[in-house]
């Protein structure tokens, strides 16, 4: 198995007195000024999966609310304006419910839980480069939520996660939108910081042999997404600046009463939220270049294309910020050149999938749970990037901006990408992680609910959306309904799905059996440790001879159908 | 709410009709791509699942010609798209010579349509549950062009059956030119979020033939809304005031509140007006129109760098009586509106 392609990595047998990293101390001080990349990252998943549990049951209750056209559910019965409280309500739910999602939630979802728990072990490191600042970015991170909570629920925040100006400037005053921008910043520093350390660590600390090309394309997407969080976080900074200084010495910058222009506020948004995007999904690429090879015991078809695509899509994401804006009032110049280099970057996403697909082929597939998630995901994933070529194109996105068209797409590629891929990704590392298995039938239960859920949920959506559905609507026309109530449907679906998986992966936790240091057969070297892996992760410095895909059960003699 | 259908491809403009082509043929490559790949997974997971532990896989790669195909293909394709789609967007912004010209108002949360020239206006009060409902009339088979702007925040003005948005702005104008091409009831909404009752901001477009229109201008189309602007109610006059923004920089109270431009109490009783340089005018009717028409040319004494806009072009005929007759009425001992010509000023 692992030991045949990782040279160095001895057997656990003869280190048998050493602790693994959960027993190596004990106490609560000891997680809490942990500098362990493992407890660091533990500590991330459990506040992420707070958060993404939150976000999700205000979700549950505003699609509650979508059943009936009328607003009823989150409105008082009687009284004058009810409706229209209500419908406030609702607003700051989908707020809540976005910022959450996107800053708390899906930004460091994999790189900073997944990630700090796996890069070192795969680069066959002790740790990341910087363990201090590693501590000192969760430390951050639940600052800038908390300041985000704050802006929401005390700064009567019901500007959607985009914070548009000058809505967001002038109903509440400047103060929530300060204070939320200060948040998503904040959270963002923490990004910077886990960035910063995981382009360090995987520049400086690959264990000896373990070259460029012998990386796990899980490092690739890691690397690439560190390299954009430490570039585009900081413009977050800027547009923090400006809302600041527009408010203490009333010079005009986006506040059109004062001579300032509101799509300004788009353009900074959009470029840091756009490559953000990127952030998001691109260790979700990882996690299923991962999957699908070990799953299917076969190399990754393509490796270089695939890794090259990561950072050509890093490069790329830069430039394509305006397609939000195609019908903002930007330059038909400007949307013609974004749109142009939209899809630009929807070559190389093609080139990946593409590449899964063709690793499956003469592989030996196993249908587990975590390769479920995989195959959920070309699935889910292809309708999402696909969508994006409507959104992309000029003239149909007039039709489909701000409607549930583009929610759906958006929710195929977050969700339906970064989120299943997230979910298959700690089914594959749970047994690394935890040192425990789960059952796989409660697996495999649980990916069917959350395929069926998510599909009726989101697809209903883009018909909504093409039918004329707008966006952030509280109430709609009467005729929308049918399709209404069956992404409600979905969505109940997908939670009774999602809290399976969290009670049976809880109970494994309790009552899993006993993992053992491969259970997969991976030829990375977080595989080569024990499962789980000891406080310094690795007995003595593991040695790479050859790459991470190359498996025992590869046939060199069997003919390759080409050349 | 009216119980109109959202078929997907409603080609109720031109803008639709070309719309329905391209949307079909994404749709048909996004299927195409789609089916291929995920028949293709279904295939390899079938025929090479996992019998027995140990079996055997394919030692491949990578396959550049596989590759360079899948890249390439891709590549041509969404070149096709961006053109295409770039050519019916540039449609969008091309405004032929007998477009109807509406001038549309938002604002939270209600829409104003305007018709310059035609003394039509179509909006709708806010009811008790928040909610606004504007109707308004257009004739079907000419273009109508849509200049667009705000009096808040950001909203946008989306005719889905049109397959048309542009979003709606506080500080500049934005617009688009359709042509709608079947008559019947539209809805439009707003689709930039803009706060409380931002889902109840919404509106039916009706498009009537054009014997129909022709009948609506002269006030005799049944069944929606007129829309006639009445230039004889009492409050027509101090509305259109605020309205082009002339209350900010004119006193029109005794007390001269404001003084950015010359106060309008008491000034057809005053009789003249000393300008900047020197000369005296008489205030009468003409000099009221000059002065709103082309404000550059009438400099009052003492207002030296208060730079009125000019008007002329931007208010209707019946508009400038009415403000003519409004500011005459300011402060005169009798309040009666006058009506007859007056004679030009030296």
């Amino acid at each position: 198995m692992a030991t045949t392609t990782v040279e160095g990595a001895a057997p656990a047998h003869e280190h048998a007195e050493e602790l693994d990293f959960y027993k190596a101390s004990r106490g609560i001080k000891s997680w809490l000024l942990t500098l362990d990349h493992k407890r660091i990252g533990l500590m991330y998943l459990a506040g992420v999966l707070l958060a993404f549990f939150a976000a999700g049951v205000i979700a549950i209750i505003f699609r509650a609310e979508l059943m009936t056209p009328q607003i009823d559910l989150l409105a008082p019965a009687v009284g004058e304006g009810s409706a229209t409280i209500g419908r406030e309500l609702y607003n700051k739910l989908f707020t809540l419910h976005g910022a959450m999602m996107v800053f708390v939630f899906i930004i460091p979802a994999i790189p900073a839980a997944l990630g700090n728990f796996l890069l070192p072990l795969m680069l066959g490191a002790k740790d990341v480069a910087f363990p201090r600042l590693n501590l000192l970015s969760f430390y951050v991170w639940l600052t800038g939520t908390l300041i985000l909570i704050l802006a929401i629920l005390a700064g009567q925040l019901d500007t959607g996660w985009t914070f548009y100006t000058p809505y967001s400037t002038s109903t509440h005053g400047a103060a929530p939108v300060v204070l939320a921008v200060t948040g998503a910043f904040v959270l963002g520093f923490s990004s910077i910081l886990t960035g910063l350390n995981f382009v360090v660590t995987v520049h400086k600390m690959r264990a000896p042999g373990l070259t460029w090309n012998r990386m796990p394309l899980m490092i690739w997407a890691l690397y690439s997404t560190a390299v954009i969080q430490v570039l585009a976080t900081p413009v977050l900074a800027i547009t923090l600046l400006l809302l600041l200084f527009e408010n203490a010495f009333n010079v005009g910058i986006f506040n059109p009463a004062m001579g300032g222009d509101p799509v300004l506020f788009q353009h900074f948004f959009w470029f840091y939220s756009h490559p953000a995007v990127y952030i998001m999904i691109l260790p979700g690429f990882g996690i299923i270049s991962e999957i699908i090879a070990i799953h299917s015991r076969k190399h990754i078809f393509g490796y270089k294309a695939i890794a090259l695509s990561s950072v050509s899509i890093a490069v790329i994401s830069f430039l394509v910020w305006g397609h939000h804006m195609f019908v903002s009032g930007q330059s038909e110049f400007a949307s013609a050149l974004f749109s142009f280099l939209t899809f630009a970057v929807a070559v190389p996403t093609a080139i990946k999938v593409f590449s899964w697909v063709a690793t499956l082929y003469k592989g030996s597939i196993s249908f587990n749970t975590p390769m479920l998630y995989g195959l959920i995901f070309i699935f889910t994933f292809s309708i999402g990037g696909l969508t994006g070529l409507h959104l992309g194109t000029l003239s149909t996105d007039v039709h489909f901006h701000d409607s549930y068209f583009v929610v759906a797409h958006f929710h195929y590629v977050m969700m339906g990408g970064t989120v299943i891929a997230f979910i298959g990704g700690l089914h594959h590392w749970f047994p690394k992680m935890f040192g425990k298995m789960y059952n796989e039938n409660h697996g495999r239960i649980g990916a069917l609910l959350v395929f069926l859920g998510f599909n009726l949920t989101f697809f209903s959506q883009f018909v909504l959306g093409a039918q004329g559905m707008p966006r952030r609507y509280a109430e709609y026309d009467p005729e929308f309904q049918g399709w209404h109530v069956a992404s409600s449907i979905g969505s109940f679906i997908l939670a009774a799905g999602l809290l399976w998986t969290l009670i049976y992966l809880l109970m494994a936790l309790k009552n899993g059996k006993k993992a053992t240091a491969n259970p997969w057969g991976g030829a990375s070297l977080e595989w080569a440790t024990s499962s789980p892996p000891i406080a310094h992760n690795f007995h003595d410095t593991p040695h790479v001879d050859s790459d991470p895909y190359n498996f025992p059960e590869i046939d060199h003699t069997m003919k390759t159908g080409h050349h | 709410m009216t119980g109109l259908n959202h078929p997907l491809l409603a080609a109720a403009s031109d803008t639709a009709d070309r719309f329905g082509s391209l949307f079909t043929f994404i749709n048909v490559i996004s299927v195409a791509a789609f089916t291929m790949v995920i028949a293709v997974t279904v295939y390899f997971s079938v025929k090479y699942r996992r019998r027995s532990e140990g079996q055997r896989t394919s030692p491949v790669k990578h396959n550049f010609k596989l590759e360079f195909l899948w890249s390439a293909v891709p590549t041509v394709l969404m070149i096709v798209m961006f053109a295409w789609g770039f050519n019916d967007f540039a449609a969008l912004s091309q405004t032929p010579a007998d477009a109807l010209p509406l001038r549309v108002i938002a604002k939270q949360w209600n829409w104003t349509v305007g018709y310059p020239g035609l003394d039509r206006e179509c909006t709708a009060e806010m009811s008790a549950d928040g909610g606004a409902e504007t109707e308004f009339v257009v004739p079907v088979n000419r273009p109508f062009t849509v200049k667009l702007s705000s009096e808040d925040v950001l909203h946008s003005f989306w005719i889905p059956d049109f397959k048309v948005k542009k979003d709606a702005l506080p500080n500049r104008y934005t617009g688009y030119t359709v042509t709608p091409t079947e008559i019947g009831d539209h809805r439009f909404y707003c689709a930039e979020y803009c706060g409380a009752n931002h889902s109840r901001m919404a509106g039916t477009i009706h498009v009537v033939s054009q014997e129909d229109w022709k009948l609506w201008l002269d006030g005799k189309l049944e069944g929606v809304p007129n829309c006639k602007v009445d230039p004889t109610a009492p409050d027509y006059a101090p509305k259109l005031f605020v309205k082009y923004g002339c209350a900010g920089c004119h006193s029109v109270t005794e007390d001269r509140a404001i003084v950015i431009g010359p106060p309008l109490y008491g000034l057809v009783a005053k009789g003249s007006e000393t300008m900047e340089d020197g000369s005296s005018v008489t205030v009468d009717d003409n000099y009221l129109r000059e002065s709103i028409e082309y404000a550059e040319k009438q400099r009052v004494a003492g207002f030296a760098g208060k730079n009125m806009p000019a008007f002329r072009g931007r208010i209707s005929e019946v508009e400038l009586d009415a403000l003519v007759n409004y500011i005459k009425g300011l402060g005169a001992v009798d309040q009666a509106p006058t009506n007859e010509d007056g004679t030009k000023s030296e």
